[in-house]
């Protein structure tokens, strides 16, 4: 077998249709019509004007969060406490936002600077794994996992302790903010927030533009690869993944702001709906490439949507997006590794 | 045991590795395998020992066809092979990395594995300890463990691909007094090399490749002439040494100490005047690449201090990228590990080592520069050719191409490693130039001939002893090899103490 574009193209369609068909036989195995429910996904996430707007508004925190972990991943780190950062960028946003709600500013003046400060808590989160692993030997998948609980930890003590409801504390999370202090909806849509549509996409030109144009995005490439090479050819090591490192702890905190702001208006238990592991999942399936990543994250998010109806219509569980998104990314992955193995084989052989 | 191979062919895409090689050994017989880089040696001996399946061909051992088609089989039917890197197990003990390959029950029996391991290392006369890491061993030692492990895993077949690079004339010495031991027992052995005089001091017939085709069979005596026409059609130019005037200090090493793993070194001083070539000499892990990576700032001295430039500007305790800023540069021996990054592009190298500035990267200025750099070193490879696509000879180009200029002063750990004789010559021929423009150069080497070579003058370590800078010209192999062995440093001594 040779390396072209065509069996390479060949190879992911094949894995898209095995994970169908294992997700299909899963489905029939719970005793459901797996086409029905493949159809009830597709009408759930493009049937009608506000789905699809619901689609984009879940697009967004993943799009975001996908984006920074492109940067970690381009410099070699497995950058697994996303999770909190994402919660610490809701943390330090709802922070802002409950400062300043009665300060009688103008309301798009805080909103700026709720965003501002869920960056800033994002970043502090990931420099906190990044200084774990340089100056601690911390690995930073372990670093990162401890770091989630932690995060978790504070977000539930904040909403049942200093920031509960007045009265009684609640799963539902803390009280929502005054109506002023959303981000503005775009009109004819219940959700959908343009700015923040506009953060994302701006986002991942940004670190498109970056991995593939600049010398810095070449430098990070360069000690993702071979640290100690990198070294020596005169490139700052522990400098550049700490650089990384704080680049998607921006990106995870605007995802977290995202969420307050633009998603929940409150900081709620579960506030990173598990945006950073997808967006693990989005950036391995497509392969660490950022020119892929808005479409196939647009694709999660409209499984995530479109599963949503399925509890009601078809009595099943919406994870069945899930069941999807990861038996996609583990075919791909297995296509790949099978790929290359076939690959390695015919340069032995011919 | 009688090795036969007939009709070997193998091929990697539009490349004939192996072209229709056919040849015997007969027992007892230490067999060179002569070629340069790329002839198609490692190939024909992967085959032989099972790591790569030949397209066609068959193997005889004693006349009978066998099947190889992993290591393992290879060893079943008593072929062992010691790789250029010993495959071994740095992490583990000795003696388990010993009984790895045993075929056995559940639990390994160590304690008739380390009595085996105790007598047949007693056999050779080798000390290893069966109890410390391999990672604490050098590599002559991780050698002879893996040669033991062959012989005790029932080894009749001993293939050895390069085995003296990287060890000391000391240890070469003990594995050819090993190797003539076992083949006077019944044993074949494939010495693969491109260093004439092992074959020659070792061999008793000597086969050569080239360009993946088999040139012939020479017996004793050889003609070195003829071999070296066989093996590059052609007969290399030798170069001759010119004396260089001595410039201003680049490098004042100051009663420089040392803590390595498991040596130290006390009091260096050393100066190294511009244009000037400085050679470490000394048996592998005696010192001379702590010393040389001190020199650079990527390790740090305990003691003394360094000073850059005739200023005497002084670095001591500064990162290696301080002292890269000052003109000095590094070139590490492990050149895909440590130097150079697999997966980028030759083009991505350059733009990294000039350091460009702006923020979006210039694409054409780039490639042109990567284009130039190309042909000035005569790579053999394009701008977008990734390095790990490269052969060794043209990494090791690659890797002079990167160096900036000017330079003060050029570290390099073993810089003609693995490399042919033409590669050798022409990486020397640019670093000469280098020195031409004033540039000093600090190498090690275990190649007494290329540290009596090029070298102005020469340190000599020994277990953690350095001698003082002793000039080329006062030196030859027998007496170089004598001080690397650790011989005659009280003489040095005395003669310190009369000048």
């Amino acid at each position: 077998m040779r390396d072209t574009r065509t069996n390479r193209i060949l190879f992911q369609i094949g894995a898209i249709l095995f994970a169908l068909i294992v997700t299909t036989l899963v489905l029939s195995l719970a005793g459901a019509q797996p086409f029905a429910a493949y159809k009830y996904i597709m009408l759930g996430a493009v049937g009608s004007w506000d789905v699809v707007s619901n689609v984009l508004v879940s697009w967004v925190p993943l799009l975001l969060a996908t984006s920074g972990l492109l940067v970690t991943f381009t410099v070699g780190l497995w950058n697994i406490g996303i999770e909190g950062q994402i919660t610490l960028g809701a943390i330090f946003t709802t922070w802002a936002m409950r400062l300043l709600q009665d300060s009688g500013w103008n309301p798009s003046l805080i909103l700026v600077i709720a965003v501002l400060a869920g960056m800033l808590g994002g970043t502090l989160w990931a420099l906190l794994a990044g200084a774990l692993k340089t100056f601690g030997g911390v690995n930073e998948i372990f670093g990162g996992l401890g770091l989630n609980f932690v995060a978790t930890a504070l977000n539930i003590w904040l909403i049942f302790g200093p920031w509960k409801r007045p009265g009684v504390a609640s799963m539902s999370g803390t009280l929502p903010f005054d109506r002023s202090l959303w981000m503005p909806i775009a009109a004819g849509s219940s959700r959908l927030t343009p700015a923040t549509l506009v953060i994302a996409i701006v986002g991942i030109i940004a670190v498109y533009a970056t991995i593939e144009g600049t010398y810095f995005g070449l430098k990070l490439k360069a000690v993702g690869r071979n640290p100690k090479s990198a070294y020596i050819l005169g490139i700052p090591t522990w400098q550049h993944m700490m650089a990384s490192f704080a680049i998607c702890g921006v990106f995870a905190g605007l995802a977290g702001a995202v969420q307050v702001t633009a998603v929940y208006h409150r900081l709620i238990p579960s506030i990173s709906s598990g945006y950073g592991y997808l967006g693990l999942m989005v950036a391995m399936l497509v392969g660490y490439k950022a020119s892929l990543a808005a479409p196939v994250a647009l694709f999660f998010a409209a499984l995530n949507v479109g599963s949503i109806q399925l509890p009601i219509i078809l009595k099943l569980d919406s994870s069945l997006a899930g069941v999807l998104q990861g038996t996609l990314v583990l075919f791909v992955i297995l296509g790949q590794g099978v790929r290359t193995k076939l690959l390695k084989k015919t340069k032995v052989s011919s | 045991m009688q090795v036969e191979l007939r009709g070997i062919t193998k091929c990697f895409g539009a490349l004939r590795a192996n072209d229709n090689i056919s040849f015997t050994v007969p027992p007892s017989t230490i067999e060179g395998i002569l070629g340069e880089n790329g002839a198609g040696k490692s190939t024909l001996m992967k085959i032989l020992s099972g790591f790569y399946s030949p397209d066609s061909g068959d193997i005889l051992l004693d006349g009978e066809k066998v099947k190889i088609d992993t290591p393992a089989d290879a060893i079943r039917q008593g072929i062992g092979m010691l790789h250029q890197d010993p495959l071994d197990f740095p992490p583990l003990k000795v003696i388990d990395d010993f009984i790895l390959g045993e075929k056995g029950g559940l639990l390994p029996n160590r304690k008739r594995a380390s009595k085996e391991f105790k007598e047949l290392s007693a056999r050779f006369d080798f000390s290893i300890d069966p109890e410390s890491y391999v990672d604490t061993l050098t590599v002559g030692e991780r050698q002879q463990l893996e040669i033991l492990r062959l012989l005790w895993l029932g080894a009749r077949v001993l293939i050895l691909d390069e085995p003296t690079t990287g060890i000391s004339l000391p240890q070469k010495e003990k594995l050819f007094a090993t190797l003539k031991k076992l083949a006077a027992e019944g044993m074949t052995i494939l010495f693969v090399s491109h260093k004439l005089e092992d074959v020659e001091a070792l061999c008793s017939r000597a086969t050569v490749l080239r360009q993946g085709k088999l040139i012939g069979t020479m017996e004793l005596p050889f003609a070195t002439k003829a071999l070296v026409e066989m093996m590059f059609g052609k007969e290399m130019p030798q170069e001759s040494k010119t004396q260089l005037k001595m410039g201003m200090n680049v490098l004042n090493a100051k009663h420089i100490d040392l803590d390595g793993v498991r040596i130290q070194i006390k009091g260096v001083d050393l100066q190294v005047h511009a244009g000037e070539v400085i050679g470490l000499a000394g048996m592998e892990g005696s010192g001379q690449t702590l010393f040389l990576s001190a020199c650079a700032g990527l390790s740090q001295p305990v003691g003394g201090s360094f000073c850059l430039d005739e200023e005497e500007k002084d670095m001591t305790g500064q990162t290696y990228h301080e002292f890269r800023k000052k003109g000095v540069a590094y070139l590490p021996a492990a050149r895909l590990e440590q130097a150079l990054i697999p997966g980028l592009s030759l083009t991505e190298h350059f733009i990294l080592s000039e350091g460009m500035r702006g923020f979006f990267i210039d694409r054409k200025k780039a490639e042109d520069l990567a284009k130039s750099r190309i042909a000035l070193y005569n790579i053999k490879g394009r701008p977008d050719s990734t390095v790990e696509s490269l052969s060794g000879g043209n990494q090791q180009r690659a890797l002079l191409a990167l160096m900036r200029d000017p330079l003060k002063l050029i570290l390099v750990e073993h810089p003609t490693r693995g490399l042919d004789v033409e590669s050798t010559i022409y990486i020397w021929g640019k670093l000469k130039e280098r020195c031409a423009n004033g540039t000093a150069i600090v190498f090690i080497s275990s190649d007494l001939d290329e540290i009596l070579k090029y070298s102005d003058r020469v340190l000599v370590f020994f277990a953690g002893r350095v001698t003082p800078p002793l000039n080329a010209s006062s030196l030859n192999v027998e007496r170089l090899g004598r001080l690397i062995g650790g011989k005659d440093w009280d003489m040095l001594e005395t003669e310190a103490a009369h000048a």
